[in-house]
């Protein structure tokens, strides 16, 4: 088990590059495996099959409860908890209570937005095998690398890394785990 | 682009198919750079030796910065009579001061994200520094009023937190919704911004590993959140990204519209008009943005970053200075036109006394500045001169100073009663507050510039031709 290496990484040089790659490793059917940019590519979601994120829903439930928090809050506070007269107004009245509802919607939908989003990517993250490798320096900076992870079921040493040397892959290294 | 029209056939009455007329493309990155150029560049910033310049603005900065803790000291020690605040102008420089703070970090979000939504690609370059300068300026605009309620040990009353007296905020004021507004704004700023700072920080990381520094590699890195790149985590990262951009849109409208709300949902004259919401955040983008072009341009000047803040990136500042300085000139006149048609005489006074009373001076300042300064970035030739379009932007924050001294001094300075009319002067404790929260703005901005990416790399190399993923040809 710990001769098995975590995957084989692959380095291209530009955008198009990866790109194409991408595409051709989606169409072999693997279904472990990763593309390392410094950059988001536009359209390598397709390329690479990955569907569309699910981040917008940690978003709406976050807005919801903002915005029940802020209404609850004030009806709480100047209707049940200590109702007091001030200029004749009502206790309460979702028309007053609106602009600090509003600002806490937004501060929930923040704190959920980038809550989801760090839970969907599994971070913060301690150790990853891409982090350990060399390759990591670059794929930061200017290359492109595509990484395929000997979890997947297609996954075969050889097969592998003829597939990534077809499409057009260089220095093709394994990644140890 | 007549590619598909058919060479003999006349013109016909409807055509087939309408192609826009090709525009070339501005280049937001210059001389042909390459991804790894930009790495280094912005990283060779934090890793290069602290320049002399940098430590002689530092200690100049904590210098001034010092004025701020003694005038606050001063005041928390004796109270709050050490202000010049006396009946009837009970809000004065520390109100002027939050209102022109907070106005200046409008800016930093309305490029980081109205400019995101509407796909202003410039706005890469000067994001990160434009965001950096809102929450700098919205941590200066808080001593304001947290200080000026007095008893500062107090000041936790503005916050629903429950306390043996039993009493609750009064919610149907709108000086409890800016508390509201005011506190989400500075913490969705500051997410946001460091959102956009995780890829970066995880380029310095990586950076400072292979030179061999594992100390400044780890404080990176634990920032960083163990961020590597992958597409899939892109995915979920754009995804927020763009939600963050469109809450923080209607957030900052909303933060100065409730700025406004202070003085408009008063009785007074001269604040209680309908246009304050759009008039101030109108004026907040227009003092932001001069304030990013007073700080970007020495900024360009030092680091030689003219291939990433272009020509190109300063004419839009500039004519966005130009729109909403216009915008606020309109206002100036509309609030006019108001007081006269609205044919109420306390009214009709405010705004008679504002121009021709004892508050003239500041009055004519005002309009100097934020009305005719902008017009000069009507003409190329000025916008192209880096050195008196740094100095117009001077101006703009001068003027916009004024603007908001303007409405809170002389309504208060004047009303209903003539009998308690007044004239309202600073005391030295104000102006040095004041003065050293320039200070407190350049500590804080200068440790930005020495510590983190002034641009944000990633975001920088997505919007250079070589990012495009199905090639790219030259214009």
């Amino acid at each position: 088990m710990s001769a098995k290496p975590y995957g084989l990484i692959a380095t291209f040089d530009t955008t198009p590059s990866v790109y194409h790659a991408a595409e051709q490793v989606r169409d072999a059917g693997y279904k472990n495996w990763d593309c390392i940019t410094p950059f988001p590519v536009h359209g390598l979601d397709k390329a690479m099959g990955v569907k569309r994120s699910n981040v917008p829903k940690f978003s709406l439930v976050g807005g919801i409860l903002g915005f029940t928090t802020g209404m609850s809050l004030i009806f709480y506070t100047s209707y049940i908890s200590y109702p007091l007269v001030v200029g004749g107004k009502p206790y309460f009245s979702p028309l007053f209570a609106f602009p600090v509802a509003y600002e806490l919607t937004i501060l929930f939908t923040a704190f959920a937005t980038i809550g989801g989003m760090l839970f969907l990517n599994g971070l913060p993250m301690h150790y990853h095998p891409v982090l350990k490798s060399s390759k990591i320096l670059s794929g930061m900076d200017d290359k492109f690398h595509i990484v395929i992870e000997s979890s997947d079921p297609k996954f075969n040493l050889a097969q592998t890394k003829a597939l990534l040397e077809k499409v057009g892959g260089k220095e093709i290294q394994e990644l140890e785990a | 682009m007549a590619a598909h029209a058919h060479p003999s056939a006349a013109q016909p009455a409807i055509l087939n198919e309408v192609n826009p007329t090709p525009f070339p493309r501005a280049t937001l990155v210059e001389n042909n750079r390459s991804f790894g150029w930009v790495t280094d560049k912005i990283s060779g910033i934090i890793e290069g030796k602290t320049p002399t310049w940098w430590w002689v603005c530092f200690v100049l900065a904590c210098c001034v910065a010092s004025f701020t803790v003694a005038g606050i000291t001063y005041l928390v020690s004796t109270g709050v009579g050490v202000w010049g605040h006396a009946n009837p102008v009970d809000w004065a420089w520390d109100i002027v001061n939050f209102v022109f703070w907070i106005g200046i970090g409008h800016a930093g979000t309305l490029i980081s994200a109205i400019l995101c939504l509407l796909r202003q690609k410039w706005r890469t370059s000067i994001n990160r520094a434009a965001e950096a300068m809102t929450i700098f300026a919205v941590v200066c605009a808080g001593i304001f009023p947290v200080f000026h309620v007095g008893r500062v040990w107090f000041a936790w009353y503005l916050f629903p937190i429950p306390n043996s007296n039993v009493i609750w905020q009064n919610y149907r004021s709108p000086l409890e919704w800016d508390v509201f507004a005011v506190s989400t704004y500075g913490t969705v700023s500051v997410l946001f911004w460091y959102v956009g700072l995780l890829p970066d920080l995880a380029v310095l990381r990586d950076r400072f590993f292979k030179a061999g520094n594992k100390v400044r590699s780890f404080c990176y890195g634990l920032f960083a959140l163990g961020w590597r790149g992958s597409n899939r985590h892109w995915s979920n990262y754009e995804m927020a990204y763009l939600i963050l951009a469109g809450i923080s849109t209607p957030l900052v409208l909303s933060v100065h519209t409730i700025v406004s709300f202070d003085f408009a949902v008063s009785l007074l004259p001269g604040w209680h008009t309908t246009i304050f919401p759009p008039y101030f955040v109108a004026g907040a983008i227009f003092s932001g943005f001069g304030m990013v072009l007073t700080l970007m341009l020495p900024l360009r000047a030092i680091y030689g970053m003219q291939d990433l803040i272009t020509q190109y990136h300063i004419d839009c500042m500039c004519k966005i200075v130009l729109a909403t300085g216009t915008i606020v000139g309109y206002a100036y006149g509309m609030e006019f036109f108001i007081a006269w048609y609205g044919a109420n005489p306390n009214e009709g006074f405010a705004f008679i006394n504002r121009a021709f009373g004892h508050y003239a001076w500041a009055y004519w300042i005002m309009i100097s500045c934020n009305v005719i300064t902008p017009q000069f970035f009507w003409f190329k030739k000025v916008r192209q001169n880096t050195a008196l379009v740094w100095i117009l932007s001077i101006f703009v924050n001068v003027g916009m100073w004024f603007e908001r001294f303007v409405i809170i001094v002389t309504s208060l300075a004047r009303d209903f009663l003539p009998s308690s009319w007044g004239y309202y002067s600073p005391s030295i404790v104000e102006i040095f507050t004041f003065f050293g929260t320039f200070g407190v703005f350049s500590v804080l901005f200068l440790l930005f510039i020495r510590f983190l990416p002034v641009m944000p790399m990633a975001e920088i190399k997505s919007v250079m031709p070589q990012a495009d993923a199905h090639g790219h040809d030259h214009h």
